[in-house]
């Protein structure tokens, strides 16, 4: 199936990529490619089969509702070091409109 | 041209857990920002989540109390969108199997009960708050709320008004504060509700293009928004024009709704299986456990309070909204049986004013009042063996407030016993028809009201002490010979 | 002596015999990573003082002879993926270039508490995408038997540094091969684990279904060793599996005598080297005589298996890598004015090309209209390769197989053609949708003197089987012995 540049941007917009003209085609070239490839998936018929999500079959594991994180001025320091642009200890980001 | 509106109603509550749903992180309030976080909830890399027990017991007691199928093996699923407060990037959610689907809350509306379908309750995690006013060209972003559990209770468009909205609202908080699982505070948030609405012509099936009304944080708001967005809507259609779909914020300044500007450059969810969750599998005994520790609902206690303590339903309304005013309602109504109306009376008249005053209601605090229920039980039966008049009552009760006392003590140590000696009410009742021979003479011309104005007048002579039943009856008697 | 050649089970004798010390063992480490990285590639860090700080604890424990652990004073490294506290964690990202990890993997603290020296963190495809190490924000890594070569990947730093004698092992991830095909390109035994077995946690992931953490190591035996110290249930992975993980290096010498060893017919077809083809039937013929049945199996959607994966993998990896934006931590595109751009920004600049190829694949399987065409449907196929594997156990113990189809490709030969790429995990790819355990031994050399990979795929949880059969099959032949002439 063809997949129009209309339809890359939509996707790149979805993944919050901005992709350059050039991506842009290189991407159409590599999705025509695997969609294609990926097409052969609809020649099996997987009339009544069940999807499967997960390679084992375990229910979920729980655990009890019990404070366990130490959140220590070392700790809270590692995350912010971390940050391209805190004050303090909030993370900075541009504005946000709403 | 007739309209109906029809409503459907989207809650949030968040539950009453100690941490969060999928790491072990305080879910307290209050703390520095970023400092009720762990790499789990700020989504570093590397993290993996795993399930908090308490959410899902909690989230299988609300599927018991409104009556909905519980899912034998759910699904936890990616909700993807980008936010700064969203540290993955993804919500985790339920989507195609949630832990419960089909049940309803019942709604009393002019004396007949309605059922509103309840189409899924699901868990998921919360996002974080962004501050966007503390500086000019920046938002601020706190991660301590990302991960509190939610429950999310989607009810079917079953809605036809914004009252009938307000009392499902309200009943459903009930249910949820009865069960322990949530403090219901919408003000701050820990219940929240998108009002999904739409209009169309009364006697047509097919519904009308819908909206989506976010930011709705106290039940009035809800109400006002669905009134407002119903009004609006009918306006377009009137106009000729067409509803458009879409999510709009209520403006609770002017008291108007308004079109989101759009924050995201494009909208797709796509949600899938969260691959970092197994299923979850919640067996008949899990439920069979959950089932056991669901308390008597308001619904089935408001009909208890009538039934049995004979009160009116409007009493047995308010007293049983609140599971912790109920109680204290009980408790204090064990030591006078018999004047189940009375206590009913002193609870919902003085003790919900106070609860209101001293902004109470924000958490279930009654407990912790200072004046026990056994008291209110003793108060009303002094009041009922004529120890004390009722005016006296609540000069013993503001007393009761303060230092904790027992209603008897009070009464003893400030002398407020009620005076029910005969003859000195005689005596006084004398003395007033004596001082207004002008109202006797009315009196007797068949102006029979003015029986309150001779009594009032003995009980101020009297310090408020006077028993008042005896005061009434002595006068009239009194009354009579002067005929 | 050079002992940077030594296996981890040698260098567990000598420590404990005292004929070597684990400061001159580490030393002769990172004499070797100083001298033969800079035209390699595969150390992205390097841990220098702590590292001889740890061996000095350890020789003064040896000194006063105390009890040592089952990795004490041994040098391994790891992807750069895996967390180590206080440590970069690139991914081989360019998005991560200034992360430095707040906590450890669970990996990480198991290596750590069997006394293990984490010497370094090692290069790898970005976020583990892609078969030849490449894609690495941080340079190519390069094949210690051919320099020209590429080492295969994701996890071709780990490969490259226990075939260039740089660690005694090292770790890597698997999602799709990625430490299998590595392994076989560059002549060393390397295992994927059962979906699983081993804790994620800490693990920075690629496709969370598929990832499965696994050691790289010089000889099966060692293999069984490094696995016998991270694998076990772990609270904090939620698919983590609680059963007990024993000491894998007791089975290792049991032999294959009465073993049924499937061999999938759908895996000798065209496209498969006619060396590589030798080298595997030799190894069946070798396995036979040791005492194994040879069991013809068949496996009819093996063809399926590329296509099924990279729609399952990409969906799940948008997803997985929707959190690198910029808020919290890593880099963060310099002067935007708004929200909208500083994402779309950091994002386009902080990933490489195939990343977006597969971020961009991944949204899309996934997006309204066509997530039941592709990703359902690859979920229902995944069913059915499952469902092969389960239908050919019901008559073998393990299966035999090559790991690639070719041997260690050019630099550059397949790099502007991805489809190409991706086909060199055309035998390894199913055994991730099945989640089983695979274990990839040197079984020869091709006529350019290039390793050939022989795979040997267990049942779930049988890790056992498949390391006696490879202890088997590396204790008749000298391959392992063989060293890159660098």
């Amino acid at each position: 199936m063809r997949i129009t540049s209309d339809e890359i941007l939509h996707v790149a917009a979805l993944a919050r990529l901005s992709l350059s003209d050039e991506e842009v085609t290189d991407v159409s070239k590599h999705f025509e490619t695997m969609l294609k490839y990926v097409d052969k998936l609809n020649g099996l018929d997987t009339e009544g089969v069940d999807a499967m999500s997960h390679p084992i079959d375990l229910p979920t594991a729980l655990r009890e509702d019990e404070v366990t994180t130490s959140r220590s001025e070392s700790h809270i320091r590692k995350i912010m070091d971390n940050a391209p642009n805190t004050r303090q200890d909030f993370f900075r980001v541009p504005k946000i409109v709403e | 041209m007739q309209y109906e509106s029809v409503i459907g109603l989207e809650v949030h509550a968040q539950l009453l857990t100690k941490s969060k749903i999928f790491c072990g992180c305080p879910t307290a309030f209050g703390a520095e920002a970023n400092h009720h976080t762990c790499p789990v909830c700020l989504g570093l890399p590397g993290v993996l989540p795993v399930l908090n027990k308490k959410v899902v017991d909690f989230a299988v007691r609300a599927a018991l109390a409104t009556k909905c199928s519980i899912t034998h093996s759910s699904r936890w699923a990616r909700k993807n969108y980008f936010y700064p407060d969203l540290p993955k990037g993804y919500q985790i959610s339920m989507f195609d199997l949630p832990i419960a689907e089909h049940g309803y809350v019942e709604v009393d509306g002019n004396g007949s009960i309605k059922k509103i379908g309840l189409t899924r309750i699901h868990m998921e995690e919360d996002a974080g708050k962004s501050i966007h006013d503390a500086e000019r060209d920046s938002s601020l972003v706190d991660l301590n709320r990302t991960g509190i559990p939610l429950l999310e209770i989607v009810s079917e468009p079953d809605i036809r008004s914004a009252e009938e909205a307000g009392v499902y609202l309200r009943n459903l908080r009930s249910i949820l504060q009865y069960l322990g699982i949530c403090d219901g505070n919408m003000e701050e948030g820990s219940l929240r509700c998108d009002a999904n609405v739409s209009v169309r012509r009364v006697g047509t099936e097919s519904l009308g293009t819908r909206t989506e009304t976010k930011n709705l944080n106290s039940f009035k708001a809800v109400e006002k928004a669905i009134r407002y967005e119903t009004q609006r809507q009918i306006g377009v259609v009137e106009s000729g024009e067409r509803v458009v779909q879409e999510t709009r914020l209520w403006d609770s300044e002017r008291e108007i709704t308004r079109t989101m500007r759009s924050k995201e450059l494009a909208h797709d969810y796509r949600y899938f299986p969260d691959p970092d969750l197994m299923p979850l599998v919640v067996d008949d005994h899990w439920i069979a456990r959950e089932r056991e520790s669901i308390p008597e609902l308001p619904s089935v206690r408001r009909e208890r309070f009538v039934r049995h303590y004979g009160l009116p339903p409007y009493d047995a309304e308010i007293l049983t909204a609140r599971r912790d005013v109920a109680d204290y309602f009980e408790a204090a109504v064990v030591s006078c049986p018999d004047e189940a109306k009375l206590v009913s009376n002193w609870v919902m008249d003085v003790a919900l004013r106070f609860i209101k005053e001293e902004k109470l209601d924000a958490t279930l605090k009654i407990r912790e009042w200072p004046c026990p229920p056994e008291h209110i039980g003793r108060l009303v039966s002094l009041i009922k063996n004529e120890v004390i008049s009722g005016t006296i009552a609540k000069t013993v009760f503001s007393e009761m407030r303060k230092n904790q006392l027992s209603p008897e003590d009070i009464v003893e140590k400030n002398g407020l016993r009620q005076v029910s000696d005969r003859g000195a009410l005689e005596a006084q009742v004398e003395a007033v028809l004596a001082e207004n021979p002008d109202k006797v003479q009315a009196f007797l011309a068949g102006k029979e009201k003015l029986i309150g104005f001779f009594v009032g007048h003995v009980m101020r002579a009297t310090g408020g002490k006077a028993n008042p039943r005896m005061v009434n009856e002595l006068a009239l008697k009194k009354l009579e010979t002067l005929r | 002596m050079s002992l940077h050649t030594l296996t981890i089970n040698e260098a567990q004798t000598k420590l404990r015999l005292g004929e070597i010390s684990a400061v001159e063992l580490v030393n002769a480490v990172l004499t070797r990573i100083d001298a033969t990285n800079p035209y390699l590639g595969s150390y992205l860090s390097t841990n220098h003082d702590q590292a001889l700080d740890q061996a000095m604890e350890v020789d003064k424990v040896i000194r006063e002879g105390g009890d040592l652990e089952a990795l004490s004073g041994i040098p391994v490294a790891l992807k750069d993926v895996i967390l180590v506290e206080g440590m970069q964690a690139t991914a081989g990202s360019k998005i991560l270039q200034e992360f430095i990890a707040p906590y450890d993997a669970t990996v990480t603290e198991r290596l750590k508490r069997s006394g293990a020296i984490i010497i370094g963190k090692l290069n790898c495809d970005e976020f583990a995408m892609g078969s030849s190490n490449e894609n690495s924000a941080y340079g190519v890594c390069r094949n210690p038997w051919d320099t020209e070569r590429v080492a295969g990947g994701s996890s071709g730093g780990s490969a490259v540094s226990v075939a260039a004698d740089q660690a005694c092992a090292s770790l890597g991830t698997d999602t799709g091969g990625s430490i299998r095909l590595p392994a076989a390109f560059c002549g060393i035994v390397g295992l994927k684990p059962t979906y699983g077995r081993v804790s994620r946690f800490g693990v920075i992931a690629y496709a969370s279904s598929l990832d499965q953490v696994g050691p790289c190591t010089k000889t099966v035996r060692d293999s069984a060793i490094l696995l016998t110290a991270i694998a076990g249930h772990d609270t904090r992975d939620s698919t983590s599996v609680n059963r007990p993980s024993p000491d894998y290096t007791q089975f290792i010498d049991r032999g294959v005598d009465g073993l049924r060893v499937g061999v999938p017919r759908e895996y000798f077809v065209d496209g498969l080297q006619e060396d590589v083809k030798r080298a595997i039937n030799r190894a069946i013929l070798q396995l036979k005589g040791f005492g194994a049945e040879i069991v013809d199996i068949s496996m009819p959607h093996t063809e399926y298996a590329i296509a099924t994966y990279y729609v399952i993998a990409t969906a799940e990896a948008s997803s997985n890598l929707a959190r690198y934006d910029g808020v919290r931590y890593g880099y963060r595109a310099k002067d935007v004015k708004d929200i909208a751009t500083m994402y779309l920004e950091t994002r386009a600049n902080g990933f490489g090309d195939e990343v977006k190829r597969r971020i961009m694949l991944g949204t899309f399987v996934l997006s309204a209209g066509y997530y039941d065409a592709y990703y359902l449907k690859a979920q229902k196929v995944r069913a059915l390769v499952r469902g092969d594997f389960e239908e050919a156990f019901k008559t073998c113990d393990f299966m035999l197989a090559p790991v690639s189809p070719t041997t260690a490709f050019r630099i550059g030969e397949r790099i502007d053609d991805p489809l190409t790429m991706y086909l060199s995990d055309v035998y390894t790819t199913a055994v991730n949708l099945a989640g089983l355990p695979a274990l990839s031994v040197p079984c020869g050399f091709d006529q350019q003197n290039l390793p050939i990979g022989l795979q040997l795929i267990g049942q779930p949880f049988q890790e056992e089987t498949i390391f006696r059969a490879g202890y088997t099959f590396e204790r008749n032949n000298d391959y392992y012995e063989s060293r890159p002439p660098l």
